[in-house]
């Protein structure tokens, strides 16, 4: 049971809801840039949150199919067919065996998740099925990617797709050999509209940085730099100045960290970052914030609005709230 | 949550918090995942998701670490481990040039690196990549000028009072004065690092005969 990959797409690998314990160690959780969008991907095929998936970024991958599959395809709209069919997305989908995905490009939002009942069967390592990039480890070989590679899937997953899609008949729809439903789940971290607004609270050195450079960042627009990547997304616009800064020493970063290097170019820290940095933090992007980020390509423009701790967890709380909503959807059309 | 102990770097309170460290990792309830030391504190990462979260988990973090701190011991519980180093010019690129610069012959450079003990301070920026502090003062130098574009995987190199090796072929901007064979970081292996924050280390010095029959 495997997934050919016919054509790999700019940047696509495997990933899921990552590692953890093991940043002591220098190991990030790497993981889903979009935790939201994996985790609505992997509940619409009957896969928990956090199994692993493929995630696929601004132009997808040619797939074909071994066997019988069930997919749902979630996060950034993709230009997508299924043979001769238009592929839906946000939604389950049966396809037969043979049967080729072509993910042309994202029409909307940067990272697409493609789950598949049964999860990609990649050996984990580390208590993860993660590709990180940095260090060459997870995923398939710990690369993006080629074409010509097979990834493994689950053993029974044909047998899952067959079952988890019977209890779904209620509600199915087929076209042009696309068999779905007649339902979706909203996309919950695509850009209404630029520039995206993100919650972020003041960062340890956030006082350190000059009174125009602290009204900067949270008044002026930024721009997503095209050298942005898993590890860190770098912004351009104002330059931020700390003029008293000496050297930091190395501590820990989140995800989220928003640094500050000498060049007064701010960095936010995303799912590959590394474990521990030497920048000054101007900021931390609140946790619900990050996958909306997560979200925007090159070029993509946001705004910082200021926020406590006490309203990021509240955003925390709203977004959870809005997955359950989704997932319990989800979950009444399986008939659980 | 970070707990910083002190805003220099200090051999003695890094100690102390690696100690405290492994006593949070003894003591840690299930919603705390990550226990990270760093130079001069500890972060304690939470899951926000985790169904035992109290109520106010930051009070809560505080204090775990403030019970934690009463009950560890001095010493960290750190193990003692020897790296094998082939100081040769062969792997020493940048040798030279710290011999020049500190006014101290490349052997003397290799017994005066491998006599002292080190001490792991932190592990990070990559995977397995140490920071050790017990560096002989007499050669303590800046980082290079130019960082390498390319510093080869197992390269034991050194800038102000510390040492790292690198596990993986990187850009870096320390000076390479040796290499070690060992396989520094395998993610198939448990643990999968050489290096652990608050091991002890000693850098034992190998020809590169026995590098290559250990390589």
């Amino acid at each position: 049971m495997s997934l050919l990959i016919v054509k790999p797409g700019l940047l696509t690998t495997v990933q899921d809801g990552g590692r953890r314990g093991l940043q002591h160690l220098g190991v990030v959780p790497c993981g889903a840039m979009d935790r939201v969008a994996l985790a609505l991907a992997n509940a619409l095929v009957g896969n928990h949150a956090g199994e692993a998936v493929l995630e696929i970024t601004l132009l997808g991958p040619q797939i074909e199919l071994e066997e019988d599959s069930l997919v749902a395809l979630c996060g950034a709209q993709f230009e997508a067919s299924a043979g001769d069919g238009d592929l839906p997305g946000d939604r389950p989908v049966f396809l037969q065996a043979g049967m080729r995905l072509n993910l042309r490009r994202a029409v909307r939002g940067t990272r697409a998740y493609l789950a598949v009942a049964g999860g990609i069967a990649v050996e984990p390592l580390l208590g993860s099925r993660s590709t990180y990039l940095p260090a060459r480890f997870g995923g398939l070989e710990g690369r993006a990617l080629l074409a010509g590679d097979s990834l493994p899937l689950a053993a029974d997953a044909a047998r899952l797709a067959a079952s988890r899609y019977d209890r779904l008949a209620a509600r199915a729809t087929s076209r042009k050999g696309v068999h779905s439903v007649r339902w979706s789940v909203p996309a919950l971290t695509l850009p209404e509209h630029e520039p995206i607004v993100l919650h972020a609270m003041p960062g340890r050195h956030h006082d350190e940085f000059d009174a125009a450079s602290q009204r900067a960042f949270f008044d002026s627009q930024w721009r997503v730099s095209p050298d942005s990547n898993r590890m860190g997304f770098r912004l351009s616009g104002a330059t931020l100045a700390r003029p008293q800064g000496g050297e930091i020493l190395s501590e820990p970063t989140c995800l989220g960290t928003v640094q500050v290097p000498a060049n007064g170019a701010p960095i936010v820290l995303m799912a590959d970052h590394q474990t521990t940095g030497g920048y000054p933090k101007i900021a931390e992007v609140a946790g619900a914030d990050v996958p909306r980020l997560a979200q925007l390509a090159p070029g993509g423009t946001l705004r910082f609005a200021l926020c406590t701790l006490a309203e990021a967890l509240e955003l925390r709380l709203a977004l959870k709230t809005r997955m359950a909503t989704a997932l319990r959807a989800i979950s009444w059309e399986y008939g659980k | 949550m970070y707990a910083e102990f002190s805003e220099t770097l200090d051999l003695e309170v890094n100690e102390a918090l690696q100690s405290l460290a492994f006593t949070l990792r003894a003591r840690a309830p299930a919603w705390v995942h990550e226990i990270v030391p760093a130079l001069t504190g500890v972060a304690v990462h939470f899951d926000p998701e985790h169904a035992d979260l109290p109520a106010a988990p930051l009070a809560a973090a505080e204090a775990l670490i403030r019970e934690c701190i009463d009950a560890m011991p001095s010493r960290a519980a750190g193990r003692t481990i020897e790296v094998p180093v082939c100081y040769d010019p062969e792997f020493a690129l940048d040798v030279v040039e710290v011999a020049e610069k500190s006014g101290i012959e490349p052997e003397d450079i290799a017994l005066r690196h491998s006599r002292a003990e080190h001490f792991v301070l932190m592990v990070g920026f990559s995977p397995g990549l140490p920071y050790l502090a017990g560096l002989d003062p007499a050669l303590a130098l800046p980082r290079r000028a130019t960082p390498r574009t390319r510093v080869p995987a197992g390269s034991v190199a050194i800038a102000n009072l510390q040492t790292t090796v690198y596990p993986f072929e990187t850009p870096g901007g320390w000076s390479v004065i040796g290499r070690t064979p060992l396989v520094l970081f395998d993610p198939a292996r448990d643990p999968p690092s050489v290096f652990s924050p608050g091991d002890r280390v000693r850098f034992v010095a190998i020809s590169r005969i026995e590098y290559a029959r250990l390589k």
